[in-house]
């Protein structure tokens, strides 16, 4: 579930002679993606959006209820903490992911055949279901009966999940732990698509390792690391199997992310208007920073290969 | 074992209840397991479906009367689905709202049934009661609160009658030198003993919250008396911030504060029943628990209940409280309604079910053999006849708990409608990880009242 539709940047119209006719007579290979797009993506969107309006228990009949859901969800502290701790899960699960899978990324391109099985060893964990991962690491993690007492080891002992900044801290690390390899791979492939001559130019330039990385390998990983940060990004809003199952939201409400505090409203109070609203503000939110994300990108012909 | 088995169309039908996020509880819930009643031969096939909970041993007998039902009535047999206890809660009630309702609705009565009935989903029984004068008659009268909505009767009270009582090592206590605690204050007097020693005074599975929630159940009885939730439950204004509530809300946080419970108790959750291996591997001393919880400890605790080491009480008073110590808290017992989407044959199957199988004697028998008191009369009668030295008196003490209780109040997350229940847990967590003061906890709480 966080893996999620790349932003939909619309290509530009290209008007250069001869290629209109081309361009119409696939356009109607899009109609079953649209379809669906819009079966289930546009419509339950509109839905979700009218019953921000209405008053609902999820049982009984549907009642209009005017803006007093958005006035009410507003005003209320828990969005702004909900929020606070989302953007805090989308921070410091960027800033740690996007160094390690660059790094690892690099590291798998290299033709060895021993990076090739490493390679396969850090795809396994995005092999595994997130519920399986929150229950596994919930039971490693238990002060009581978990890895720390039964290696009588003090250090692994702590309050994994009782504590607020430890119990943050070890769903960023989970997240990443389970991230990383599919940011991996698309560094992987973005590296390999490098052209050689950029470092063998480099090389004959006296370039080192280091240098070649942060000269050659970075910049031209530009467009890779908006797009790898785009999923990431909007896929951390909508983070809720791990999180559910891991902590519930709490200790408290300390790691309560937006879909949980929606979560919470619609089917644990029956308050299905103001999980509405929490539902259009997570679209709004996601929308935004996708948006934004890809300005950083530039223009589409702004090509990394200039001149190559 | 029974064997269990998952067909395809059923599972289909769970997975497509088609609101997005019970796909992510069935997901996260725990798989929902279908067991194909009448020798196991596959579900699906039934005319009546019935959901309820999964949990070990319980889920044994429920599994066991609806294959009896099955057999003795081949051509309207009854799917039972079994589901864990925290994710049913909002599994069963985004089937309700989205069409797809069982024709047995497993409860606790309460304000969750009140919605239901709010809603028009579920058949009004009294006059079904009325035509079956023995089905009232054989079950115990303060069984019926629950079930009752406005005045009509709306679910069948089944199963057991749980009250909440506060466990003890027995084994543990013998190694501090220690005596079970007879007043609030040796509560507190007993927790630095234990946590001097490395043994956790309570276990509690505080990530559940509505573990932590009994605690508050019974300090609010035990200082101010079952008036306290009482105004609350009528939805008077400001009733959260009673003295009474906010002295018993600060009792509550010296315990936390004085390490009361487990370490990382937050992240403990009930339905791996991390709370009772606490207490029967001896790390911790003592459980405040539902009277279910002693079946489940007896299968998994080894030679905990059956050596003896279990001790048991109703909660203690607290010294200049006015509540009478008699009190109880917990579930007056569980409850089947019958949807009204269901089709009328269904509803027939169902009330065929509830008037011959559910809780005749071979159910009533291995209830009690289980060391449960069933909702009906006549489990107390088999309690004289039960051989086994720790059930008997076990049995006789959840007996008289249940039966000499001045006053047997409903869970509070059961009484109270869902829009208050859920903020209501969700303070208790913050007030047990000390976010909020006992006055905040009465002030956000206060709003809720009337929603």
């Amino acid at each position: 579930m966080t893996i999620q539709a790349a932003p939909l940047a619309a290509p530009r119209p290209q008007s250069r002679g001869g290629q209109a006719g081309q361009h119409g007579r696939v356009a109607w290979m899009a109609v079953p993606a649209l379809a669906v797009f819009l079966l289930f993506a546009v419509l339950p969107l509109v839905g979700v959006l009218v019953l921000s309006f209405t008053r609902w228990d999820g049982l009984g009949a549907i009642h209009p209820a005017g803006i007093r859901n958005w006035r009410s969800v507003l005003s209320d502290p828990d969005l702004l903490h909900s929020l606070w701790v989302t953007f805090e899960v989308m921070f410091y699960s960027w800033v740690v992911q996007t160094p390690i899978a660059i790094l690892l990324g690099v590291f798998t391109a290299g033709r060895h055949r021993y990076r090739a099985v490493l390679a396969v060893f850090f795809f396994v964990p995005l092999l595994l279901s997130a519920a399986a991962i929150a229950v596994t690491f919930k039971a490693l993690l238990d002060p009581n009966f978990g890895l720390g007492p039964g290696l009588h080891s003090d250090l692994l002992t702590q309050n994994w999940l009782g504590n607020p900044v430890l119990a943050m801290g070890v769903v960023i690390f989970i997240v990443s732990w389970q991230f990383i390899p599919f940011h991996s791979l698309i560094y992987q492939g973005a590296v390999r698509q490098i052209p050689l001559s950029l470092y063998e130019a480099a090389s004959l330039d006296g370039a080192g390792r280091v240098r070649t990385f942060f000269s050659i390998t970075l910049p031209q990983l530009k467009h890779t690391i908006i797009t790898s940060s785009t999923l990431m990004v909007v896929g951390s809003l909508t983070f809720f199997d791990l999180i559910f199952v891991l902590t519930g939201g709490g200790p408290g409400d300390s790691t309560r992310v937006l879909a949980l505090d929606m979560y919470r409203r619609g089917f644990g109070a029956n308050q299905m208007g103001p999980a509405s609203v929490i539902a259009v503000i997570l679209v709004l939110v996601g929308l935004g920073i996708a948006l934004g994300l890809n300005r950083l990108g530039g223009r589409a012909d702004d090509s990394s290969l200039e001149g190559v | 074992m029974e064997p269990v088995n998952t067909s395809r169309r059923s599972f289909l039908q769970l997975v497509g209840l088609g609101v997005p996020a019970s796909v992510a509880l069935a997901a996260c819930g725990g798989s929902p397991s279908q067991s194909g009643a009448g020798g196991g031969s596959g579900g699906g096939k039934g005319v009546a479906s019935y959901w309820t909970l999964s949990a070990k041993p319980q889920e044994d007998i429920r599994k066991d009367t609806i294959a009896r039902f099955n057999k003795a009535n081949p051509k309207s047999k009854i799917d039972i689905t079994l589901f864990a206890n925290d994710a049913y809660k909002q599994k069963v009630k985004t089937a309700i709202g989205a069409g797809k309702s069982p024709t047995m609705i497993w409860g606790w009565g309460g304000g969750g049934l009140k919605s239901y009935v709010e809603a028009d989903q579920v058949v009004d029984l009294t006059s079904w009661f009325g035509e079956n004068p023995d089905l009232k008659e054989k079950r115990f009268p303060a069984t019926f609160g629950a079930a009752t909505v406005n005045g009509k009767l709306y679910a069948v009270p089944i199963e057991t009658v749980t009250p909440i009582v506060l466990y003890w090592n027995k084994k543990v206590f013998d190694q501090v030198g220690a005596k079970p605690p007879e007043s609030w204050g040796d509560v507190m007097d007993l927790v630095p003993k234990f946590n001097a020693k490395g043994i956790a005074p309570f276990a509690l599975a505080g990530q559940s919250l509505w573990t932590n929630m009994m605690w508050l159940e019974f300090l609010f009885d035990r200082i101010g008396g079952s008036q306290v939730f009482d105004s609350v439950f009528n939805g008077e204004k400001n009733s959260w911030s009673q003295p009474a509530a906010l002295q018993a809300l600060g009792e509550v946080q010296k315990l936390v504060k004085a390490n009361g419970f487990q370490k990382g108790f937050q992240s403990t959750v009930a339905d791996q029943n991390a709370d009772q291996a606490l207490l029967f591997t001896g790390k911790a001393a003592m459980m405040v628990h539902g009277a279910w919880t002693y079946g489940s400890m007896k299968a998994d605790g080894a030679d905990f209940v059956t050596g003896g080491n279990l001790g048991y009480m109703n909660f203690p008073p607290v010294d200049g409280g006015q509540g009478d110590p008699s009190d109880t808290v917990g579930n007056p017992g569980q409850y089947v309604s019958i949807s009204s989407q269901a089709s009328k044959e269904a509803q027939d199957a169902a009330k065929k079910l509830l008037t011959t199988t559910m809780l005749d004697d071979t159910e009533v028998e291995k209830w009690v053999g289980q060391g449960n008191i069933p909702v009906v009369k006549s489990g107390g009668d088999l309690i004289s006849g039960v051989k086994d030295a720790n059930d008997k008196p076990w049995l006789q003490f959840v007996y008289e708990t249940s039966s000499k209780a001045k006053v047997f109040a409903q869970s509070w997350d059961q009484a109270l409608p869902p829009s208050q229940a859920t903020p209501l847990l969700d303070n208790i967590g913050k007030l047990f990880q000390m976010d909020i003061s006992p006055q905040q906890f009465a002030d956000n709480m206060n709003k809720t009242i009337g929603t």
